[in-house]
């Protein structure tokens, strides 16, 4: 099949070019940039050299696609552009994450340029949504930090263990590469190595994606999520304090999320007793479309912390959009995404 | 004992008649073992 991607010159879209440039049913890639028509994709993306020989062209020439991906910035409301040109859709983008116009227009401090829309996309993480995302045409990519927190809470929720009266905590960790290609004054190599800067203490976007999707039908819970810089290029590692309605043991965690996961393809269950990694870790994940996940159960009650690693731009974003498109089309869920990621 | 098909490496279950904490070691067969206590952290 032949697979375009809108706003290829980005981290994200260089992600979905290396993917799908691997993928076995993929057989052309077609990379749409406005700023960098003419010019190889190694010349933003030199980690596909010796790769592809591929170009750059403008948005204009990327038609004829069985699937398309738009990776344009957030808010740029341009998917009425494109989506007529290919039957599968996937925008990874925060345009059409949120259901409801209200909660766009609360979250991101403006109306909806066309709220109509926003009922025709599927939240497109896999592991919430396989059975709509399955021949789907408009399927939303989700927020990187949102999928962390979502996937990390998401069997406590399932399991209706949480007491949904109480606040759920979340704090991310979370990498540079977060903060897209563009530079800025907060990005510049001085100012942003070594820092731990909490970004957004309070207020970020993703949380009304995390309180929409883990609802699961039944009342909103409260999230209350804050967001930190750290020391790394990718990575994300949520950390959710949960309150549950009855004390558990680890045994019963184990059941919960086990039976939530065990036939995932791309979430893993990381607690071990001994060694090093002993929870998820960020660090093993660059470049895989793995979402690592554990638990810990505090001993003086009803306190739950849930955790979830990935990388932002595989799982949270590039890979996250190509299991999605693997789903919708019903190829191989792990069709392109095989890396293992590096240790040490 | 018996484990659930769906179990796990690494999953914590508990013995039915003593109690004890075992760990799943090998889903196929299955394979359990005295779950270790929790070492002392070590990482900072």
């Amino acid at each position: 099949m032949k697979v375009g991607v809108i706003g290829a010159g980005g981290y994200a879209g260089g992600e979905l070019l290396r993917l799908l440039l691997s993928h076995p049913e993929v057989r052309e890639v077609v990379a749409g940039s406005e700023s960098l028509a003419g010019k190889p994709v190694t010349a933003a993306h030199p980690n596909l050299r010796k790769r592809t020989d591929l170009q750059f062209v403008r948005y204009e020439d990327v038609t004829g696609c069985d699937v398309l991906f738009l990776s344009l910035p957030n808010g740029s409301h341009r998917a009425g552009e494109f989506e007529e040109r290919a039957k599968l859709v996937i925008d990874l983008s925060s345009d059409h994450r949120l259901r409801d116009p209200e909660d766009y227009e609360t979250w991101y401090g403006a109306a909806h340029p066309r709220p109509w829309a926003l009922g025709q996309w599927v939240y497109g993480i896999p592991e919430v949504h396989r059975g709509q995302i399955k021949g789907a045409a408009r399927v939303t990519g989700a927020g990187c930090n949102a999928t962390a927190t979502i996937l990390a809470l998401l069997p406590l929720f399932a399991a209706d263990v949480v007491d949904r009266a109480r606040d759920v905590v979340v704090e991310c960790k979370v990498g540079s590469s977060e903060g897209g290609r563009q530079p800025s004054e907060d990005s510049h190599h001085p100012e942003r190595v070594g820092v731990v800067r909490s970004f957004r203490p309070v207020g970020h976007r993703h949380t009304a994606e995390a309180e929409q999707e883990l609802a699961l039908g039944g009342e909103r819970p409260r999230i209350d999520l804050s967001v930190t810089s750290v020391e790394l290029v990718r990575g994300v590692l949520a950390t959710a304090h949960v309150y549950v309605k009855q004390p558990l043991e680890e045994k019963d965690l184990w059941r919960i999320y086990r039976e939530r996961y065990a036939s995932e393809p791309f979430v893993r269950i990381v607690k071990e007793r001994s060694g090093i990694f002993r929870y998820p870790e960020p660090k093993l994940l660059a470049g895989t479309n793995f979402a690592d996940v554990g638990f810990a159960v505090d001993p003086r009650g009803d306190r739950i912390v849930a955790l979830c690693a990935i990388d932002n731009l595989v799982k949270g974003a590039a890979g996250n959009g190509v299991q999605a498109m693997n789903v919708a089309l019903g190829i191989d869920e792990r069709a392109g995404l095989e890396f293992v990621g590096l240790h040490p | 004992m018996t484990v659930g098909s769906d179990a796990v490496k690494g999953e914590i279950v508990s013995c039915p008649d003593c109690g004890a904490e075992l760990e799943v070691t090998e889903i196929t067969p299955v394979a359990l073992a005295l779950a270790p206590e929790a070492e002392e952290d070590w990482g900072e």
